[in-house]
């Protein structure tokens, strides 16, 4: 019996105590009709050798692909450190900071967190985390509700290229609070919001608009134009970030044109490039920041530093008015555990790399890509679909389907892309394709020589 | 006790400018300028974050100073009651961290060994519960709860019944619950327990009524005892319509001794970072997988690992057309799951039962020792559970001391504090969790500072109104950290 430490003689010692005749005596108070039957359905106990192997044996049945997939994960290189010093104890078997005296190093380094993500995002407050970067937009479209109350409108304009599962999750979460997502098209040649469209439509009803930078297909929006459209409409705006692009792309703290209404009004994002495997999708973990005024519609939990007794500086949670276990019925969210863990590897990473690092990633990573997208062009049948300053990310139109091109790919070891024809068909045979600082030359060879091959060969 | 007195600047504190760690950059070098330049200007950054300057030891010092100033279940006992701080096993975090599994893209052909590991997660966490049906996609109990409330109210505005939007909740209630009801569009109705700790059955059938959408419960409850009249609280909402929701925080309490399934729950949330051993991680990440009986299963969010043929595919859209949809941007918190596979499999179904037995001893011992030390047990002629509660409103009364002087008092005995003022219901209580994986002389060390506590109170209760005292901080000024907000670091000369 793992991890259960109990001698016999304990067992008798401690019954003698209770006054009970055996361990059973202590269910009695549930009926005996309730009482269950062996878990048939449950295999016997492996010793850790065993389950050792098992699971060993299950990841080489998964193997590894050269791996060409953004679309919302990225695969970066992660510092050795970062997890060395995560999976300590201290951090690892340590849980919600309730009691702040004992848990200084978590708070303090949750208070280092949100500064950096406030440095990143040019905001001014950070939360300690959401569940990831879907998530995080459901939440700032409520806090958008929320916090507009000029606006006294629950709809919230939605651009189609934003990443399509984002919608999903913003509406099933969002559903029955009433909010209405309105969809906003894409110019077919640059992949970029329409900003005429806007114009036309106008901000009438509507609480928000959300950007995404750079958006799903890579490309990099024209957020200044966008955000003083929005504030001129008396719309908030919530800016979905990449937080490896901001080492070289514009804070949102400081979108606009407009000195006087500048900046996104929510920030939000996924967090899993900064130092989060991919893992098959999780756990990763969202971010979002917000303006000093927004602050109470902020869910989430925020570390706050403070004094002590005798006036030394310390951290605590604060501002928990706003949470479930105070606020009830009442909460901004009901959010309590949150991806504690994935933040502690993110700090450690921020700080390992600090500006110059993660403008090197950010840097490779544009290059890598534009590097994959001339060689894979350069193949009849492939070329670019949008003429646009990108990030990290290009679409690529082919000649065919997609879908049994990937899968050819894949039996030869290469995950190609991402097929966009099931969220955004009106783009014809596309695929969505990402290089990070982890692919080399002979990496982005191999992919143009199986891509041409399989091409060629039909 | 030794405590490592630690102050430990902030990260920002120790930077230098043109400071690196060189060997974390990689090439070429000019990558980021040449990137840049493809940016149009306007859409550039214009000065670089302001993010540390720093060695790579300097990092690594740093981080490994601040998980020193930290209690955890590694190195202390940590009776965090509602919270299951039992073990972590080391052998969970080593194999979901296999090289393959790290590396796999979630949008990449299906795993079929992963995949493997979550179908099978699935099909044992619904022989536990006695469910038709398990996803694991919600990234918390949270999340969960959002899960079966929202599939809750799928259910009745399928069958055209969509003025059922009244969740009743006991007065006992964890604050996720209410705060949920509120995320689906519902009101809640609160129902009063009795002074043995048990649901209100009068109170009950008056609430219950054609607009109840459902109840939330957690059994044992929040107060730690066995709601034995179950099937009569099942009985009275299903009559009335409603369905039935389970709380599974306390599942550790009845793992392979009930099932939920069993006592007419309708659809139950399970935390596995509680429960299942998954890591804390000082604040997450968890893993709220749901399971549900017949009458929910169209509604499961999704994916759900499938299995066909010998082969395994995530189930989306197209299989589950009336699913309350996705929760997450690929398919929850996987690596948690896997985690909490690794456990199961360990533990095998003779080790589950024994969860529940050793946490209930383990819980009704404790309780005891302190009953017969002269603390004041809330539920005294009750069986603990896995957890139980101590009042002070004796002794608050008597020496002006508080279950938070108490709790801190115990970090200068080592001990993390258990949790305090939760549920709101009890004055000046601690709920008390000691979990299955303590031994009997951690709980006896326990008794002795709680003895010793005692004894302080009568003789120097300043001592506790003050305490800690041994921490790297003294107790900490919460009001100020409200009313002069320092959220951020902010460098100086810069801006927000």
């Amino acid at each position: 019996m793992p991890y259960i430490p109990h001698t016999p003689e304990d067992i008798e010692r401690m019954l003698a105590v209770i006054g009970a005749p055996s361990i059973d005596a202590l269910f009695d108070e549930i009926p005996a009709a309730l009482k269950a039957g062996p878990l048939e359905g449950v295999p016997a106990a492996l010793c850790e050798m065993e389950v050792a192997r098992l699971m060993s044996e299950r990841a080489a049945a998964d193997g590894r692909l050269l791996n060409f997939i953004g679309a919302g994960a990225y695969e970066h290189h992660i510092p050795a450190p970062v997890w060395a010093i995560a999976t300590r104890g201290e951090f690892y078997s340590a849980y919600t900071p309730y009691q702040a005296e004992a848990s200084q190093g978590t708070l303090q380094l949750i208070y280092e967190f949100q500064s950096m993500i406030c440095a990143l995002t040019g905001m001014e407050v950070a939360n300690a985390s959401l569940y990831d970067g879907a998530s995080a937009l459901a939440e700032a479209c409520l806090m958008a509700v929320r916090a507009n109350r000029g606006a006294d409108a629950r709809r919230i304009l939605l651009p189609r290229n934003v990443n399509p599962t984002y919608r999903k999750v913003a509406q099933a979460i969002t559903h029955h609070q009433g909010l209405e997502f309105e969809t906003v098209d894409f110019e077919r040649r640059s992949g970029r919001m329409c900003l005429e469209a806007l114009q036309a439509r106008g901000g009438e009803g509507c609480a928000a608009l959300i950007v995404q930078q750079p958006n799903f297909f890579g490309t990099v929006e024209e957020v200044d134009a966008l955000t003083d459209w929005a504030h001129a409409q008396r719309l908030l705006l919530i800016a979905v970030v990449n937080p490896t692009s901001l080492a070289c792309l514009k804070a949102p703290g400081e979108w606009g044109g407009d000195p006087d209404k500048r900046g996104a009004d929510i920030v939000c994002g996924e967090g899993q490039p900064l130092g989060v495997p991919l893992a098959s999708g999780g756990p990763y973990f969202g971010f979002m920041a917000t303006r000093m005024q927004h602050v109470r519609q902020m869910p989430g939990r925020i570390v706050g530093r403070t004094l002590d007794a005798q006036g030394r500086p310390g951290f605590a949670l604060t501002l928990q008015a706003r949470e479930q276990h105070i606020r009830r019925s009442k909460a901004t969210s009901n959010i309590c555990t949150n991806q504690g863990l994935m933040v502690t590897a993110a700090t450690i990473y921020m700080s390992l790399l600090g500006a110059a690092g993660l403008a090197g990633v950010a840097g490779a990573c544009a290059q890598r890509t534009a590097e994959l997208v001339r060689a894979l062009s350069r193949i009849d049948g492939v070329r670019e679909a949008f003429e646009s300053p990108r990030f990290h990310e290009a679409v690529l139109s082919l000649d065919r389907p997609a879908g049994p091109v990937l899968a050819a790919l894949a039996e030869r070891g290469i995950a190609g892309g991402l097929d966009l024809a099931p969220s955004h068909p009106e783009l014809g045979h596309a695929i969505l394709v990402c290089a990070t600082e982890t692919k080399t030359d002979a990496d982005v060879e191999a992919y143009a020589r199986a891509l041409g091959a399989l091409l060629g060969a039909a | 006790m030794a405590e490592l007195k630690l102050r430990e600047p902030l990260i920002f504190e120790l930077s230098r400018p043109g400071r690196r760690a060189p060997s974390q950059i990689p090439p070429p070098h000019d990558a980021a300028a040449r990137a840049s330049a493809q940016i149009p200007p306007h859409l550039r950054r214009s000065r670089p974050p302001a993010l540390p300057e720093v060695s790579e030891l300097q990092v690594v010092r740093h981080f490994t100073r601040l998980s020193q100033m930290n209690f955890s279940i590694d190195s202390h006992f940590y009776p965090l009651g509602s919270c299951t701080m039992k073990y972590n096993p080391k052998a969970c975090n080593s194999y979901a961290m296999l090289p393959e599994f790290l590396a796999r893209h979630p949008l990449a052909p299906e795993p079929q060994g992963f995949l493997a590991c979550m179908y099978e997660l699935q099909e044992m966490l619904k022989e536990i519960t006695g469910m038709q049906g398990v996803s694991l996609t919600p990234m918390a109990g949270a999340q969960g709860e959002f899960a079966g409330v929202a599939m809750i109210r799928a259910y009745h505005q399928g069958r055209g019944d969509g003025a059922r939007t009244e969740i009743i909740v006991p007065q006992a209630a964890h604050g996720t619950n209410p705060a949920t009801a509120a995320m689906c569009g519902c009101s809640v109705k609160e129902v009063a327990c009795d002074k043995n700790g048990d649901i209100d059955l009068e109170a009950l059938r008056a609430a219950a009524g054609p607009a109840t959408a459902g109840i939330m419960l957690t059994n044992p409850s929040t107060l730690g005892v066995f709601e034995h009249r179950i099937m009569e609280v099942a009985r009275i909402v299903h009559d009335a319509g409603g369905l039935l929701y389970y709380d599974g925080a306390n599942l550790n309490a009845i793992l392979g001794k009930v099932r939920p399934g069993d006592m007419g729950f309708d659809v139950i949330h399970m935390n596995l970072h509680k429960t299942f051993s998954t890591p804390h991680g000082g604040g997450g990440p968890g893993s709220g997988a749901v399971g549900v009986g017949p009458r929910l299963l169209p509604f499961l969010p999704i994916p759900l690992a499938g299995r066909q043929d010998g082969r395994h595919r995530w189930l989306g859209e197209a299989d589950l057309p009336q699913s309350i949809g996705r929760l997450s941007g690929f398919m929850g918190n996987a690596g948690v799951n896997l985690r909490a596979y690794i456990y199961m499999r360990m533990l095998g179904r003779e080790g589950m039962v024994r969860v529940a037995q050793f946490a209930t001893l383990n819980a009704n011992y404790l309780m005891s020792r302190l009953i017969q030390a002269g603390y004041e047990a809330a539920y005294p002629q009750r069986r603990a559970s896995h957890e139980f509660i101590v009042t002070l409103r004796q002794e608050s009364r008597t020496y002006q001391v508080t279950a938070m002087d108490v709790a801190k008092r115990l970090l200068d005995h080592g001990f993390h504090a258990p949790t305090t003022y939760f549920p709101l219901l009890v004055p000046e209580c601690l709920l008390i969790e000691p979990t299955e994986t303590e031994t009997k002389e951690e709980l006896d060390h326990f008794c002795d500072a709680m003895i010793a506590i005692r004894r302080e109170m009568e003789q120097d209760p300043e001592k506790l109104r003050t305490a800690p005292h041994t921490m790297p901080v003294r107790r900490l000024d919460d009001v100020r950290a409200a009313k002069q907000l320092d959220l951020a670091f902010k460098p100086a000369g810069m801006n927000a």
